[in-house]
């Protein structure tokens, strides 16, 4: 999705820990914000965010209103064998995406 | 005709009245629900259950003068091997005086190989920032970092 940038080294060799980037665009509207009118801006957030590798959870966060928009999170993991990253974005208002990389271990 | 004193004297206290109005408004738009020290600790709370939380181990990076609370670049590490029988589970970041105490939890295993995270963050106030390690042994460890922010964040009125 075009929503999503995700940066995973395209190759790594056996037993690396490699840093994973990823950043989606999201508004993340706190919901303890006003219009000019006085009216409160209801809150819509990304509460969650999972990313599983070859099918098995390696990373979750738990977001909360104090992410910044656009939701950048980097974390680390360990290769052993080359597959699939699949990143899962889900929260407020019905809001998922999803996005997925993969990587060639040597 | 009006007299010239009497009808600048009107206008002023018109005037000191409109920017007297102008000056209340923000305070009262701007008033959140601001987490406490005691909403802090009890978020704390839910999540170590009353376990001791020892200092250390966990490193917090971040700037400490932000002009822009909108986004702050923030890293937390933990100094701690990730092998099976002895990782890092869990780092939850908390603030003090943001609307609410939660900043975020990230939930780790041995196969992260590093406990480090990075994220951005909104910090609507001058304030502490607390991180906490979950390690597999059940311990936490925790570091807390003072952060003065010029331009807050969280509650600003939409234009």
């Amino acid at each position: 999705m075009a929503s999503a940038l995700i940066n995973v080294p395209p190759k790594a060799k056996r037993g690396d820990i490699i840093e994973i980037k990823t950043l989606m665009s999201h508004i993340m509207e706190t919901g303890y914000r006003h219009t000019a009118s006085g009216e409160l801006v209801p809150r819509d957030i990304i509460t969650s965010f999972i990313c599983r590798f070859n099918g098995s959870e390696i990373f979750r966060a738990d977001l909360f209103p104090a992410i910044a928009a656009n939701p950048f999170i980097t974390f680390f993991t360990t290769v052993t064998e080359s597959g699939k990253f699949e990143f899962e974005w889900t929260g407020d208002q019905g809001f998922s995406d999803t996005a997925s990389a993969s990587i060639t271990v040597e | 005709m009006q007299q010239p004193p009497h009808s600048s004297r009107r206008q002023f206290l018109g005037l000191a009245g409109g920017v007297a109005v102008l000056g209340a408004v923000p305070i009262v738009t701007i008033s959140p629900a601001e987490a406490t020290p005691a909403m802090l600790a009890s978020a704390i709370q839910q999540v170590t259950g009353g376990a001791a939380v020892k200092t250390g181990k966990v490193k917090l990076d971040i700037p400490p003068l932000v002009e822009n609370g909108n986004t702050v670049p923030m890293t937390v590490s933990v100094n701690h091997p990730m092998a099976p029988e002895d990782h890092v589970r869990s780092i939850h970041v908390f603030n003090e005086k943001n609307p609410q105490p939660n900043i975020a939890n990230f939930h780790l295993g041995p196969h992260n190989g590093r406990a480090q995270v990075s994220t951005r963050i909104r910090l609507a106030d001058s304030q502490k920032i607390v991180a906490i390690a979950k390690l597999s042994d059940g311990s936490f460890w925790s570091v807390s970092v003072d952060v003065v922010v010029t331009l807050a964040a969280c509650t600003e009125d939409v234009i």
